[in-house]
């Protein structure tokens, strides 16, 4: 018998990148809320962005219709360029 | 063991023309432990991916190994024709189960089958495959005794080597993508043959559109069983609406229009209503209504339950499921009084997005 096996994966290997630092402070930012479209979601975020609203801090939401499907290319686009930090939550 | 043609060709010819790395081992290592060591394997011990074995599971399909067949989540990552017959012969397949093992993957691709979504959700959901048409018969799969059950290689393997091309090639492990938060037995295999021995029953791929003695697999994102007994009933009426009492159950007896599901018709029930004269769509039918309740008894807080819908439905008749979103297929051994249920997703609960998948099995 060989001495060797078929690579059953993809051959690929996984990028480790370092985490951003988190901000000192959320003053002046944007805070992009990422609603993933489980049940109670936007109930859950429309209490964070209340929150955010009345200590100054601007907030925007973002989301994908429905939690079964992975956020499109463009959706993870839109939050790139427009938030400067995400706060993305599981919820029922 | 490989037969003697395949052990040949990979002896003089190198097996050059296969284009997956070669991981080599201490010849002293035993390959099973190999696999469990690279991370291959399921839990359960893999049949060892050798270059004869692999020779061997490629003449199941015309399909030319360096085929991409589509991309695997969560990795999205290229799949070859020439992967998935590594990883089947991983999961004990014969060569015979290639073209239903392909046909399973080009269905769970899909995009209205989400399998990213199956694998990374809480809950228990995985693929389970249906198969119909003659191809079934041809390669020995069990839609009898124990259909659900251990003991047919077919049926085990075909669906465990599905899951396995998920986490080898699409990189799905529990505790990465995979967030299950108990699992199921069934995201090993569930993988069975609809009984298509009485010829005035609708095989489920007729009814979801494929020609009669056409072979196909239906995907559908599921666990199970569940067990779900009426030894007493004897009208088609009275079995309906028993059915319905198990049927409004799945997830919460409160949550309604999300989770789809599949009955799975064993042939003592079946009887009942073949005797009567009830057709699959009869029947179907006749269980969408009988799980029809009032909202009072489903509102959040009824019962002091706090799972329920919001209030402002307690006015409504509310179904279990939305329409066309429960399949009844034949399965099971001639005695026993007792059928199966197979809950779907609770993602569901926006049907067209979320679908069961049928496609024709090829070559």
């Amino acid at each position: 018998m060989n001495s060797w096996l078929r690579d059953p994966t993809a051959e690929t290997e996984a990028v480790m990148r370092a985490r951003r630092a988190p901000p000192p402070s959320l003053a002046g930012l944007t805070v992009g809320l990422f609603d993933i479209g489980k049940t109670r979601s936007d109930e859950f975020l429309n209490q964070v962005e209340k929150r955010l609203a009345e200590r100054g801090i601007k907030s925007k939401r973002f989301g994908k219709p429905t939690n079964a499907k992975v956020a499109t290319r463009e959706i993870v686009d839109q939050v790139v360029d427009q938030a400067d930090v995400v706060l993305i939550g599981l919820s029922d | 063991m490989p037969g003697v043609a395949e052990r040949l060709e990979a002896k003089h010819s190198g097996a050059t023309w296969l284009a997956a790395r070669k991981i080599e081992y201490d010849p002293n290592a035993d390959p099973v432990e190999v696999c469990f060591q690279r991370g291959w394997t399921d839990g359960l011990p893999v049949t060892p991916p050798t270059d004869e074995r692999v020779i061997a599971m490629l003449k199941g399909t015309t399909r030319k190994p360096d085929e991409i067949i589509g991309k695997i989540p969560p990795n999205l990552a290229d799949c070859t024709i020439e992967k998935v017959a590594i990883n089947a012969v991983m999961a004990g397949c014969r060569p015979e189960y290639m073209p239903v093992l392909l046909a399973a993957i080009e269905a769970a691709l899909e995009p209205v089958f989400t399998l990213h979504g199956v694998l990374a959700t809480t809950y228990f959901s995985a693929p389970v495959i249906i198969v119909n048409g003659p191809v079934a018969k041809r390669i020995g799969m069990n839609s009898g005794i124990n259909a659900l059950g251990q003991g047919n290689r077919a049926n085990a393997s075909i669906g465990r080597a599905l899951n396995l091309i998920v986490r080898n090639v699409g990189g799905g492990r529990p505790g990465e993508a995979d967030r299950s938060t108990l699992g199921a037995p069934s995201k090993f295999t569930l993988c069975f043959a609809e009984d298509e021995s009485d010829p005035a029953w609708q095989p489920l791929a007729q009814a979801r559109g494929m020609k009669p003695g056409v072979s196909a697999v239906t995907l559908f994102q599921g666990h199970g069983p569940e067990a779900f007994v009426d030894q007493k009933s004897r009208t088609p009426e009275a079995l309906t609406t028993s059915f319905a009492m198990a049927l409004v159950k799945i997830g919460h007896p409160k949550l309604v229009q999300s989770a789809r599901a599949i009955l799975v018709l064993s042939p003592e029930h079946y009887a009942i209503y073949k005797e009567a004269g009830w057709d699959r769509a009869k029947i179907e039918r006749a269980l969408h209504e009988a799980t029809i309740r009032p909202g009072s008894e489903l509102v959040a807080g009824a019962d002091g339950v706090g799972e329920g819908v919001p209030a402002s439905r307690a006015g409504e008749q509310i179904p279990k499921f939305h329409e066309g979103c429960l399949m009844v297929v034949r399965a099971g051994g001639a005695a026993g009084l007792f059928s199966a249920i197979l809950p779907g997703w609770l993602a569901g609960r926006n049907p067209v997005e979320l679908q069961p998948v049928t496609k024709e099995v090829k070559t």
